[in-house]
């Protein structure tokens, strides 16, 4: 199953390649991975989606605990949950896909950050679903380049990840 | 009181001595060559210089497992580390509290490919409890006390410390922190004791209760608690390869190590109980074999650890509890003092005929030497426990040998066992005896040994010479790869591939060369006299070479993949 840890962890050199390296070391699977410093510039945040077993998922928390540098881990997934990606995709829009291309930038709500005569640059926000959608919907031909941030996920309401 | 500004290299020093550490094990070069100007001026710790790095770190191991002080180990940069990395995984796959000290190139060097530069924190991350790589002379003093806290808190660890030569010779103002705290490092030492009253409770309602303990128990120092427990309980109790000495082998209420090499008694015992109780063990694979077939319906499984990460990770465990062990028994046997009720005597009576049962197959035989016959390895182990007193200090290597050295002398109490169980690193033996005699002086240590692991850190008869290390030097010398050899015939059609050893060494020689007394043993009526005589040379390295059976196989023997009831016995072949 599909599980997103959020990671609130000390904002050092070299605690992120702790965090890839225990996944690669053990065999657990990154879909997903976001990390940036939080409002405390002492610590990061990170988000990773994953998918395994309910054994494997908590494997994988105690795992990512014993790391000197982790300071929290929470399963978003345990809980009501909000995540977000963000997508800018470059997409060849001249002659009859201009008009088209905007029309789906719309229906996705996305937004139109660059433009040339040839391409429109069009950012997305939303969850992985979201964006996977977007891409169905428009024709593979006209994707010239896309580029995600991963999710980032936060609870709900009182859930708060905080030391 | 003003601090005192000290120059990198002399903080490091300080450190050191602040942590009563006696001995330093090193190698110089050139990243390290201020701190070693340091040690030079000082007299607070003594540095022993091995012959290779790997040994540094296999000695300062070993000075940790077999005392309550903490192993240091210093290397340079590049080579130094790298051939330092195997010792430090050995370390890291047996919980074993120590602090490397690695000398690195220059910050302003870093990342250029300068001479003698390795990525030392990126190449040992994966194989040590924590590493830090320090970038400033001002945060020195408080990553080495990291360092010592980090090691020894917990479940136990390597912890290593990079520090660039330019760090060394920054100045700074030195104060040695006494305490400290880490918001992100608190691990949980002490046991739910809602979890401790569930598992007394299972234990005293068990029929078929099972005692099975490993390294936690001796790197905790709670064998004396362990001890206690069980004799209060009435069960019967198995040690892990890590855990024997944790429980006294003389005890009746000991049935031998379990695993793939363990006795018939306790691995049937582990399979067929009713509550099993697990001390400070993590169901490794050499141990319960395959998971699938371990799995029984209906026993209850209690698992004490200090590392919540063991609990559940191979087995599914029905009351885990986080703590250090030697607490958690300590309230145990509290709640057993205040109440009067014990397990069902007509149960664990009826539970004790069946182990006996188990235990008159036997398992634990071989066939003796007749007449002019070939020495048995297993008949040296045990003339060496008669010749010790069974008191001694016991380093292994890996393989053969290790296994035999296990099985056939006792240990009555913990760290007087020595050994790499979980990496399974040949050539740790004659490094784990320097470190183990240096932290025990007046005790005899004794490296049981093969031709195979014993080339692999051979060079060390140089330092136990430079050192005065009396030790005893067991080589098991079948002229093959024993355990190599052993699946080759069980498992690969007797197609003995790179096993035998061609063009050995005479050892003899080998120990003389070095300023060693050697002697080499052929005979079986010669084994037990020769070891006496060794063990009366107090003050001397005696190498023996015993030219043994080559034929001699290990058992009992559970297959790779097998479960614990699976077992090979010698009779059976």
């Amino acid at each position: 199953m599909r599980h997103i840890l959020s990671v609130l962890l000390e904002n050092e050199a070299g605690a992120l390649s702790r965090v890839v390296g225990l996944f690669s070391a053990r065999g657990y699977n990154i879909d997903s991975l976001s990390v940036a410093t939080t409002e405390d510039i002492t610590m990061s945040r990170m988000t990773i989606v994953t998918h395994g077993s309910d054994d494997v998922i908590e494997q994988i928390t105690k795992q990512l605990n014993k790391l000197i540098e982790v300071v929290k881990v929470v399963d978003l997934t345990d809980g009501n949950h909000i995540e977000r990606e963000l997508m800018l995709v470059k997409v060849r829009a001249a002659g009859k896909d201009r008009d088209e291309m905007k029309r789906m930038a719309d229906i996705f709500r996305g937004r139109i950050l660059d433009v040339t005569d040839k391409s429109y640059t069009i950012e997305l926000t939303g969850d992985s679903h979201k964006l996977d959608a977007f891409i169905s919907a428009i024709e593979p031909g006209v994707i010239l380049e896309t580029v995600r941030t991963g999710a980032s996920g936060i609870g709900r309401g009182e859930r708060i990840l905080k030391i | 009181m003003t601090k005192p500004t000290l120059t990198g290299a002399e903080i490091v020093v300080r450190c050191i001595a602040e942590e009563n550490v006696d001995f330093v094990f090193g190698y110089p070069g050139g990243a390290v060559l201020n701190i070693y100007d340091e040690i030079f001026k000082q007299d607070k710790f003594k540095h022993v210089l091995v012959r290779h790095e790997q040994a540094a770190v296999h000695a300062a191991d070993a000075y940790s497992r077999s005392s309550t002080k903490i192993g240091v180990a210093l290397v340079t940069s590049g080579p130094g580390l790298t051939n330092a990395v195997t010792g430090i995984a050995t370390a890291y796959m047996d919980s074993i509290p120590m602090v490397i000290i690695s000398g690195q190139v220059p910050t302003h060097a870093i990342g250029q490919d300068a001479f003698q530069e390795c990525d030392t924190v990126g190449i040992t991350r994966p194989c040590v409890k924590h590493n830090f790589l320090v970038k400033d002379v001002k945060d020195l003093a408080l990553t080495m006390k990291k360092a010592f806290y980090i090691a020894t808190t917990g479940r136990p660890g390597p912890v290593l410390v990079d520090i660039p030569k330019d760090i060394t010779q920054h100045s700074c103002a030195f104060e040695y922190p006494k305490e400290i705290t880490m918001r992100s490092y608190n691990p949980v030492i002490k046991g739910h004791s809602g979890q401790i009253k569930k598992a007394v409770d299972l234990l005293l309602n068990a029929k078929r209760p099972m005692i099975y303990t490993g390294g936690g128990v001796v790197l905790n120092d709670a064998a004396a608690q362990l001890t206690k427990l069980v004799r209060m309980l009435g069960t019967p109790c198995t040690n892990t390869l890590m855990g024997l000495g944790g429980f006294p082998a003389s005890d009746p209420q000991f049935v031998g190590m379990l695993g793939m090499h363990g006795t018939y008694e306790a691995n049937m015992a582990m399979q067929e109980c009713d509550v099993l109780f697990a001390v400070g063990a993590r169901f490794d694979d050499r141990v319960i074999g395959n998971p699938g077939h371990f799995f029984r319906e209906g026993r209850k499984i209690i698992h004490i650890d200090i590392d919540p990460s063991s609990i559940s990770k191979r087995v599914k465990v029905d009351v885990p509890i986080v703590g250090y062990v030697r607490d958690v028994l300590d309230e145990m046997i509290a709640m057993l003092e205040q109440s009067d009720k014990r397990p069902d005597p007509v149960a664990l009576k009826a539970w004790w005929t069946t182990v006996k049962e188990w235990q008159s197959k036997k398992c634990m035989v071989y066939k003796a030497t007749v007449g002019d016959g070939k020495i048995k390895p297993q008949a040296v182990v045990q003339a060496l426990w008669r010749a010790t007193g069974g008191d001694a200090i016991i380093t292994s290597d890996v393989g053969q040998h290790q296994m035999w050295a296990a099985q056939y002398y006792p240990f009555d109490k913990p760290r007087k066992w020595i050994n790499s169980g979980g990496l399974g690193t040949m050539g740790v033996g004659i490094p784990y005896a320097m470190g183990a005699q240096l932290a025990n002086p007046d005790a005899t240590v004794a490296c049981i040994t093969g031709e195979g692991s014993v080339q692999m850190c051979i060079q060390e008869l140089s330092t136990c010479k430079q050192y005065n290390i009396p030790m005893k030097i067991i080589n098991l010398n079948n002229r093959s790869l024993g355990m190599v050899r052993q699946w080759q015939e069980f498992f690969y059609g007797n197609r003995y591939a790179e096993s035998y050893m061609h063009s050995l060494p005479d050892f003899v020689k080998l120990a003389e060369a070095y300023g060693h007394v050697g002697m080499k043993i052929e005979k079986a009526g010669d084994v037990e006299g020769a070891l006496r005589e060794a063990v009366a040379l107090k003050d001397r390295l005696v190498f023996m070479d015993f030219i043994t059976d080559e034929t001699e196989n290990v058992f009992p023997m559970i297959p790779g993949g097998k479960g614990l009831s699976e077992m090979i016995l010698a009779e059976e072949l």
